[in-house]
């Protein structure tokens, strides 16, 4: 029953593996230079929560590469099979729709966590770093992995043009990772900004993925976990009956 | 023999356009079945339809006896489609994407078969090539390829031949035919008529999404028996009316219609009477090109 979600992840890894110069090397790169250059200007003067400022951007830096590259893993997937034309490979064998999600979303997982776990390779030698529950940190990972591979599936069907995939990365993606607290403490806030950042739900993944590391957070990592888990439910299930639909896929 | 392919009623709109207006055919286990029609009349629509990328909006079809939306795995595993665009996935070489899309069908250890194919596809030499690398006329062959990993029942090849060249069309061909011969039901849309006229069996034509003849090649041929004169002249304009009208005009010949040899007589003195010189003169076989125009014509009205 399964064989057809073994196959179409096994294709995913080895996809995205094959150009794993541009998929997982180049964002870690990306990731150190954030590192170097903030760390640069801001580490002796800042204090987060009792840890220095590097070490506080770490885990950021480690759950965002996580959250944009199993995006981009499922929705460039998608979106590149559908304007060559190869998708027609995938829709004419018997595979489900939820074999079909699967193996695309836990491809995406796969890929942030390889991207992740190389940001944390390069980046843990320049601030000392503990890791309070590892528990936490991987349950933040997934999940977080597991909803934006999801996401990126609906961007992946939804797109029928790379820029239009560019938009939905440039106008909802960047700015709700790039404000959901990977270089800054919300608590820096004003209490307007503070109020809207809870509405985020990156926000959640970023603390709670952070309290793994450190013990601390804004929030308690429960909640975070809850929220977190809800919304990739709620994602999930969305995902699901748009695939059951066809919309975009079969006509 | 049983039935491998049953299209019963099925209407498909796109918004207004109506691309499959009530189809209804059947075709028998192990029969070579062409499906002709000019652009736009329903052919890739049909097979998508039946392949399960096109969700008709009422009708049923079915692949040996399974329903292909109630029952869509079975289906699918007796259906080989070899689909009309040159599609492939640049991040695999030959071997993979097969072994990929064998994987797709729950096939784990099919390299015996897949070898097989490559070497009756003239691809082994290929095979650890990546896709991208390939020419045109390969990765067409690939496409057949992996139409076939799973060991389809019931291949469809739309369009296989377009732009490819003469000597991959004589293998493919010979390739698809022993597939038929071994018992597999083929079916074949094209636009080269002369292909389907020597594969096929039974032919059905479809123009805006109906099916406007179905019959076995023979008796379509037969149907539009007889020869055609194929004059071409130099003082053309004395051509009297009566004559005119009993012609079709193709690329400067006037093409007549023959039911019998005797005919060619009285026709050549008419024209002969009117002063008209004869240039050319040629009496050819009525082959499926006429039959598919006549069809077509008829059909407008």
């Amino acid at each position: 029953m399964m064989s057809g979600f073994r196959t179409l992840l096994y294709k995913e890894v080895l996809r995205f593996w094959k150009v794993s110069f541009q998929t997982v090397a180049a964002p870690v790169l990306t990731a150190l230079l954030y590192l170097l250059i903030f760390s640069h200007v801001l580490d002796e003067h800042v204090l987060v929560n009792g840890v220095a400022y590097a070490a506080f951007l770490i885990p950021g830096l480690v759950m965002m590469s996580v959250l944009q590259n199993a995006f981009a893993n499922s929705s460039s997937s998608l979106i590149q099979a559908k304007v060559t034309g190869s998708v027609v490979f995938v829709l004419l064998p018997p595979i489900s729709y939820v074999e079909f999600y699967l193996a695309y979303m836990v491809g995406a997982v796969l890929r942030g966590l390889m991207v992740g776990f190389g940001v944390l390779v390069v980046t843990a030698w320049f601030a000392p770093l503990t890791f309070v529950s590892p528990g936490w940190i991987l349950a933040f990972a997934v999940l977080g992995g597991g909803l934006m591979g999801s996401l990126g599936v609906v961007a992946g069907i939804w797109a029928d043009k790379f820029d239009q995939l560019a938009g939905f990365q440039n106008f909802l993606i960047m700015p709700l990772t790039m404000l959901s607290g990977v270089f800054y403490s919300i608590h820096s806030l004003p209490l307007f900004w503070q109020r809207m950042s809870h509405f985020n739900p990156f926000f959640y993944m970023i603390d709670g993925f952070r309290y793994g590391f450190f013990g601390v957070s804004d929030v308690a990592p429960g909640i975070s976990l809850m929220v977190v888990a809800v919304s990739f439910i709620a994602v999930a299930l969305a995902t699901l009956s748009m695939l059951r639909s066809g919309y975009k896929l079969r006509y | 023999m049983g039935v491998a392919v049953s299209i019963q009623n099925v209407v498909k709109s796109f918004g207004s356009v109506r691309a499959l207006d009530g189809v209804s055919l059947e075709i028998a286990e192990g029969e070579f079945f062409g499906l002709l029609g000019p652009n736009g009349a329903g052919k890739t629509t049909l097979i998508s339809a039946l392949a399960g990328l096109v969700r008709p909006d009422s009708g049923r079809l079915s692949v040996m006896g399974r329903d292909v939306i109630g029952d869509y795995r079975e289906a699918r595993r007796r259906l080989g489609v070899v689909p009309q665009e040159l599609v492939f996935d640049p991040f695999f070489s030959v071997r993979e994407t097969l072994r990929i899309q064998s994987g797709y069908f729950g096939l784990r250890k099919n390299d015996d078969w897949i070898d097989e194919i490559l070497k009756n596809l003239d691809l082994t030499a290929k095979a650890d090539t990546n896709m991208r690398r390939l020419s045109g006329g390969m990765k067409r062959r690939v496409l057949v390829a992996q139409a076939l990993v799973h060991k389809p029942p019931v291949i469809v090849l739309d369009e296989p031949t377009a732009g490819v060249d003469v000597e991959l069309r004589q293998g493919l061909w010979q390739f698809v035919q022993r597939l038929n011969r071994e018992g597999h039901t083929v079916i074949l849309t094209t636009h080269y008529l002369e292909e389907a006229e020597t594969l096929c069996g039974r032919i059905a034509m479809l123009k805006q999404g109906r099916v406007v003849a179905l019959d076995t090649t023979s008796n379509l041929l037969a149907r539009f028996s007889g020869h055609t004169l194929n004059l071409r002249l130099s003082d053309e304009g004395k051509l009297p009316e009566a004559i005119r009208t009993r012609a079709t005009k193709n690329d400067g010949n006037w093409v007549f219609r023959l039911a019998g040899f005797d005919e060619i007589e009285p026709l050549l003195a008419e024209v002969r009477l009117a002063g008209c010189v004869i240039d050319d003169l040629r009496l050819t076989q009525t082959d499926l090109e006429d039959v598919f125009v006549g069809v077509m014509q008829g059909a407008k009205s």
